[in-house]
């Protein structure tokens, strides 16, 4: 027994990490966070008002003047494919780190700089993307305050838009420990838990593009 | 050091605690990556063809980013190559959420047709 | 003894910790917070007691004329609100943060700083809300804050936003609480206490920390809802735009009656710690005590829209919302037949511990059962927003969850402190309690059948309810003499109780084998953990011999669902000495025994630090700000969310970055 006495931690209970164990229950508990975004956009679909609406057009009387279907599936596709990819960026910069000094992971393509540069990068134009989309719906006349439909899609856009902020400066940091300290295969569980909540943001959004643009 | 969260691993490295190793490749990773994309581009695609009109265009589409949803969570998540905990962590969660949101949605009538 | 009755083993153990403000401000330990959140909560318990008496006295006969209207309708609001959120949820919390690691034999909970933040937020949200009663705008929306009637067209002033930035700053604090107690429960059992070995209440606490993560992320978005229909023009809960008045009470139930279980399950817990020890007897049906709690805690995300029926949601939703709602009927009887076959044939000891958990015993099933009645969508529309409701989740929890956590508080007190409370002030106590308890409550059955309705703050003679209102203001009045001999009770016997020893009550589980209070470092060696009752094994061997408790080689190690083997728990190291580091002796003073501290032990203990004093603070001046919206200030608003999140963040940061002890990888 003394073996486990005084001196150290003891190992835990599981062998896992703390931190890690904490980050899977805080993810899910986001699932139930958008899933209430979510089922409010839902349940709110359809019952604007006035426009303008998603998918059609709105025209007189129901409203004063012609308005554009408002959702812009083609930029939202790019910044789709570009959430994808930083997800892709992110494993690769979980793998460089945790590889770091072994064979195949020498140059640029093998750097954790590269890669977290890499993803907070896209992140930030996922983020530009979105700044996009939310400036032109408000120039076609939808701002939050328009109707149901304006206030459900911006919040819940930019609850994942915020979520999507805090990554780029979670990547951040850990690119600043990377340039200072170096991270090394010991520090591979900062990296991963960073990582699955990079990866959670980004399967939110696969859950969004086809509920909220895809589906009519 | 085994009870039933333990992994039968018999060696856990204490001290780089939680990596329960075996993570997949790089070349898995960017087939992955290849998959995704060619998910997202059909999505894309059958949003611009009559086949939108379809009554299967929703279904097909909500399998499309289910499959989407699971291969970023087993692989990216490396949930299927981890610890048996996470799992639970991650599944309970989302179970009681997806019926919450089911649930919420019959009750506003969005299923009857309205 | 001599030198423990002149110098008590409080002073001893607490030697080589630091005492004075600074130390409570900047403390990580588990116990100090744990005892922060006991104060703190107490406190609260007599503001919102005090409401709860003014109300009485304005219902006590018709027309009272106490208070107005409009602060009747601040008092059952901030009563609900304090109550739930700063009284009964903290006072759990105080229990989870002192004896979870404790009895699953652990130093410390998973991230000691989180834990600080969480009572600091606590604190300072609770502050934050009840600063509305200085400004004479406390919330009046009830404590369910029903959308459209809190938005901005009908409650103007910032009676609400108190109210909604306060839950919000609070449901941070609940949150960050959670994931700690998950990650301590998952991964800090000691060698050999595998999870069915722990003691019911850290089960009970386990599951009700997954009901916090699931539920409260719920109310989070309700709220931010509502804030953005109030600060910004949103149109979540506008009727006109077409919005459903259902949204938020959709929302607010699917929180709401997840919160029910967050509230009882750890008095639950704690009636399931103190019925064993004073029947000497093993707990009856343990696994299935835990499987019934876990059931409780599943169900209870099935059940939300029975808080319902009277809108009309259609014959389907309302059956099925029925059905799911009498399900919950069948755990919850099965934890009260466990424990009634707990005392059957035991050795009875009528502590006054005891007598809160019988007494939870027999009134949480009265409650229990009108609870059935309205499950029934019949019944509920007559029941429903009369007192017959109130007089229902009263005796749930006032009569369930407070008589639990009084029970814990007589039984843990000398663990917490070193010291006894007084049986004798303690029966006093009770029994004002209990009687004041029923005759408060149980008329409210009847006013509630006789059309009363609930929240109105006055009404006319004549209706029959004359003197079921009188017989509940009593019952109030006795609840408040009650309220003060306890306070009573606690000053006195903090300083001059009987000293309590390691294991007064000769209870069963770790936490009783350390002294009491125990050292900053709990466990002088880790204990190893071979059965559900360590501490009975070594000294009282005949109460468990005859019970299957998880023991090595115990046919409950194996687990089998439906008949189907489904997986075996097997012991931790087990193969060495029986019940390693427990000491065997544990009865003997801890005065005797001479507390080296934690540098002489050389176990690595957490530094004290207030960086989370300061991101609670913060955070809560970050919310405080947006209230600025509502007196057309809304740069300044806007200035002071990004000045205090700018500084929450900076000391974020600086506590990340900090090491968390020494010597640490």
């Amino acid at each position: 027994m003394t073996a486990v006495a005084s001196h150290a931690h003891p190992p835990t209970s599981t062998g896992l990490d703390h931190r890690k164990i904490a980050i899977w229950a805080f993810i899910g508990s986001e699932c139930m966070l958008f899933a209430s975004l979510i089922s409010t956009y839902l349940i709110y679909k359809g019952r604007s008002v006035v426009g303008p609406f998603p998918h059609e057009a709105c025209n007189p009387p129901v409203c004063a003047t012609h308005l554009n279907p408002i959702l812009n599936i083609p930029v939202t596709s790019f910044s789709t494919f570009v959430l994808l990819m930083s997800s892709l960026a992110m494993v690769l910069a979980l793998a460089a780190v945790e590889n770091k000094g072994k064979p195949g992971y020498e140059g640029l393509l093998g750097s954790s700089k590269f890669w977290l540069i890499s993803t907070a990068v896209l992140g930030i134009t996922f983020l530009g993307c979105q700044a996009y989309e939310f400036t032109s719906f408000v120039h076609e006349g939808l701002t939050i305050r328009t109707n149901l439909f304006g206030s459900s899609f911006f919040t819940l856009t930019g609850f994942h838009g915020a979520h999507v902020t805090a990554g780029v400066l979670w990547l951040i940091t850990l690119l600043a420990i990377d340039i200072k300290r170096g991270l090394g295969p010991k520090d591979a569980l900062l990296v991963d838990i960073a990582a699955l909540y990079w990866h959670f943001v980004d399967v939110v959004w696969i859950a969004i593009f086809t509920l909220v643009y895809l589906i009519k | 050091m085994a009870d039933q969260f333990t992994h039968t691993h018999a060696e856990t490295d204490v001290h780089a605690m939680g990596e329960v190793h075996e993570h997949p490749t790089w070349k898995q990773y960017k087939w992955v990556a290849l998959i995704l994309t060619l998910i997202t581009v059909v999505e894309v695609w059958i949003y611009y063809t009559p086949f939108k009109e379809s009554p299967l265009f929703v279904p097909v589409l909500l399998i499309m980013s289910a499959v989407k949803f699971a291969i970023v969570v087993l692989f990216y998540m490396h949930l299927k190559y981890d610890h048996k905990l996470f799992k639970a962590l991650f599944t309970g969660p989302l179970i009681i959420a997806m019926s919450t949101l089911v649930a919420l949605l019959f009750l506003f009538g969005k299923f009857s047709g309205r | 003894m001599a030198t423990a009755a002149v110098s008590p083993s409080y002073a001893r153990t607490s030697s080589g910790s630091p005492s004075g403000i600074w130390s409570w401000l900047t403390t990580v330990d588990h116990k100090r917070i744990g005892t922060l959140y006991l104060y703190t909560a107490l406190a609260w318990f007599a503001v919102g007691g005090t409401e709860a008496v003014i109300m009485r006295m304005q219902l006590q006969g018709p027309n009272g004329r106490v208070v107005s209207a409009e602060v009747f309708n601040q008092l059952f609001t901030m009563h609900g609100t304090t109550m739930i959120f700063l009284v009964v949820m903290p006072l759990s919390a105080a229990f989870f943060n002192f004896l979870i690691p404790l009895q699953i034999g652990a130093r410390d909970v998973a991230f000691p700083r989180l834990n600080a933040f969480s009572y600091w937020v606590y604190l300072f949200g609770s502050l934050f809300m009840n600063a509305s009663w200085l400004v004479g705008m406390a919330p009046n929306g009830g404590w369910f804050g029903y959308a459209p009637l809190t938005t901005l067209p009908y409650s103007p002033g910032l009676n609400i936003d108190f109210w909604m930035l306060g839950l919000q700053i609070l449901g941070v604090s609940s949150l960050a609480a959670a994931f700690n107690f998950i990650t301590t429960i998952i991964n800090m059992r000691a060698p050999g206490m595998n999870l069915m070995r722990m003691p019911m209440f850290t089960w009970m606490a386990f599951v009700v920390q997954f009901l916090l993560v699931l539920a409260f992320p719920v109310i989070t978005i309700a709220l931010v809802f509502l804030q953005f229909d109030r600060f910004f023009g949103t149109n979540f809960y506008t009727i006109t735009q077409g919005a459903d008045p259902l949204l938020w009470q959709h929302l607010f139930w699917i929180f709401g009656h997840p919160e029910v279980y967050i509230l009882i399950l750890p008095a639950f817990g704690l009636v399931s710690e103190i019925l064993p020890t004073f029947s000497r007897k093993p707990i009856f049906g343990y696994p299935v005590m835990v499987y019934s709690g876990i059931l409780i805690a599943f169900l209870g995300f099935g059940v939300w829209a029975h808080h319902m029926f009277a809108v009309g949601m259609g014959p389907i939703a309302d059956s099925v919302f029925s059905m799911t709602t009498m399900l919950i009927a069948i755990p919850t009887g099965v934890k009260i037949f466990n424990w009634i076959f707990t005392m059957w044939g035991g050795n009875l000891r009528f502590t006054v511990a005891m007598k809160f958990a019988i007494s939870l015993v027999a009134l949480f099933t009265i409650g229990g059962i009108s609870g059935v009645m309205h499950a029934s969508p019949p019944a509920d529309l007559q029941q429903t927003d009369t007192y017959f409701i109130v007089a229902h989740f009263h005796y749930v929890l006032v009569a369930g969850s407070l008589m639990g956590l009084w029970g814990g508080i007589y039984y843990y007190f000398p663990k917490i402190t070193g010291r006894l409370l007084s049986e004798k002030i303690g029966n006093w106590h009770f029994w004002l309690t209990f009687i004041g308890v029923n005759l408060t409550f149980m008329p409210m059955h009847w006013s509630g059948l006789y059309g009363m309705p609930r929240r109105v703050y006055t009404y006319d003679a004549g209706q029959g309810w004359e003197i079921f209102n009188l017989m509940s203001s009593t019952g109030a009045y006795l609840q408040a003499l009650a309220g003060i001999i306890f306070a009573y009770n606690i000053f006195r016997s903090r300083t001059h109780g009987e000293i309590a020893g390691n294991d007064p009550w000769e209870a069963p589980s770790l936490e009783w084998s350390i002294p009491s209070p125990p050292p900053d470092y709990n466990f002088e060696t880790i204990p190893t953990v071979t059965s559900r009752y360590p501490l009975w094994d070594i000294k009282h061997p005949e109460l468990t011999a005859s019970v299957p408790h998880s023991r090595h080689g115990d046919e409950r190690n194996d687990v089998s669902l439906g008949g189907k083997h489904v997986g075996a728990f097997h012991d931790h190291m087990a193969a060495g000495t029986p019940e390693g580091g427990l000491n065997p002796n544990a009865t003997q003073a801890s005065s005797k025994v001479s507390l080296k501290t934690a540098e002489e032990l050389g176990i690595p203990m957490p530094y004290p630090t207030i960086k989370p004093l300061w991101v609670a603070l913060f955070m809560t001046l970050m919310f405080a700000s947006l209230l600025l919206i509502h007196k057309d200030k809304l740069p300044l608003a806007m200035a002071g969310v990004v000045t205090f999140a700018t500084l929450m963040t900076g000391f974020l940061y600086a506590w990340l970055t900090a090491p968390l002890e020494p010597h640490h990888h």
